[in-house]
């Protein structure tokens, strides 16, 4: 079944989710930051370790714009504690586990044949608006030149 | 299709005639396997079109998952304060699964550097920042791993780790 992920100008669905056994990540706590949201299939598979392994490495120019990243698949958190901690990831890894994949739905960004979060991007603003959705074709790795490109015009924008 | 949004310029390492019709630009990482795979395959293409074509190696270590790469991106840079980019890419990619601090030093000592100058250079922000600006460079211009080529400026996609790949790529180049 294909959903539609939630476009630009629609409020982003607020969440709370674990990003580690003992810690919770709150989309409302990061107002104030523009947040990209990277979802993502599966930790482990190799097109989404690239894609994680290269927003880690991106985080500073990310910092830059003032936005803070925000992995999302099904994993559960100890999965997701395991492959932080292999890959040295430094931003949080969201488990959208129970009631599962909720968070995707609310945002379009769920694949019901397979049972995990499709690979989509967006970019909230500091406001809590969704600024940017992009939904990746199966397999490929986005990258993060999209990313920031939308980055530079908010800024423009914002001039 | 993703395109190099930061031309050559004279602060690139290049190999080959300036005056060359087919410009190859190369994102790599020092500890990156799959680089270490296409530097003989460069090697060949450099040979084999050494009149159609300037070869570009830029930096784009992914230094969480490689520890190394960092250090070696920053060596090669320091050789190239002293003209001997090249000859430090090489030795790093034929001794790619030996790249301890010590072991960089030990090929500058073989290149006959100038080892003070060598260690001066080798984590000042000259060096430092030439590598941040590449991999923005890369980052901005679609590159997701290494290693990943531009040909003529566009992004090579049909790259599969075998030097036709990258033949055919110089021969239909527009």
């Amino acid at each position: 079944m294909q959903q539609t992920l939630l476009q630009k100008g629609t409020t982003a669905p607020n969440f709370e989710l674990d990003s580690t056994p003992d810690q919770k990540v709150k989309l409302s706590d990061l107002r104030g930051k523009r947040v990209i949201l990277a979802f993502y299939p599966a930790d482990w598979s190799p097109v989404c370790s690239d894609e994680m392994a290269l927003y880690n490495e991106t985080l500073k120019i990310f910092h830059r714009y003032n936005a803070q990243v925000l992995g999302i698949s099904v994993d559960s958190k100890w999965c997701h504690l395991a492959f932080s901690k292999h890959r040295n990831i430094h931003f949080p890894l969201l488990a959208d586990f129970e009631p599962k994949g909720k968070v995707s739905k609310e945002y379009g960004a769920y694949n019901e044949k397979e049972g995990t979060s499709l690979r989509a991007l967006f970019i909230v603003d500091e406001s809590g608006t969704i600024a940017w959705s992009y939904l990746s074709p199966e397999g490929i790795n986005p990258g993060a030149e999209r990313i920031l490109d939308e980055l530079d015009k908010m800024n423009t924008e914002k001039k | 299709m993703s395109k190099l949004r930061t031309p050559v310029d004279n602060r690139d390492h290049t190999i080959g005639k300036p005056t060359a019709t087919v410009t190859l630009v190369e994102y790599g990482d020092y500890q990156c396997s799959h680089c270490g795979e296409a530097y003989p395959l460069i090697k060949k293409l450099l040979k084999e079109f050494s009149n159609e074509l300037l070869f570009v190696f830029r930096n784009f270590p992914l230094q969480e998952s490689h520890p190394e790469a960092m250090i070696a991106a920053e060596a090669a840079e320091a050789a190239g304060m002293q003209n001997k980019f090249w000859e430090m890419h090489d030795m790093i990619y034929e001794h790619q699964n030996e790249l301890s601090e010590n072991n960089l030093e030990y090929f500058a000592e073989t290149l006959g550097l100038n080892l003070d100058k060598f260690e001066n250079d080798w984590d000042s922000s000259n060096v430092t920042g030439k590598i941040e600006s590449d991999f923005e460079s890369g980052i901005r211009s679609g590159v997701n791993g290494t290693p990943t080529f531009f040909i003529n400026e566009k992004r090579l996609d049909t790259y599969n780790a075998t030097y036709e790949s990258l033949a055919d790529a110089v021969r239909n180049a527009e």
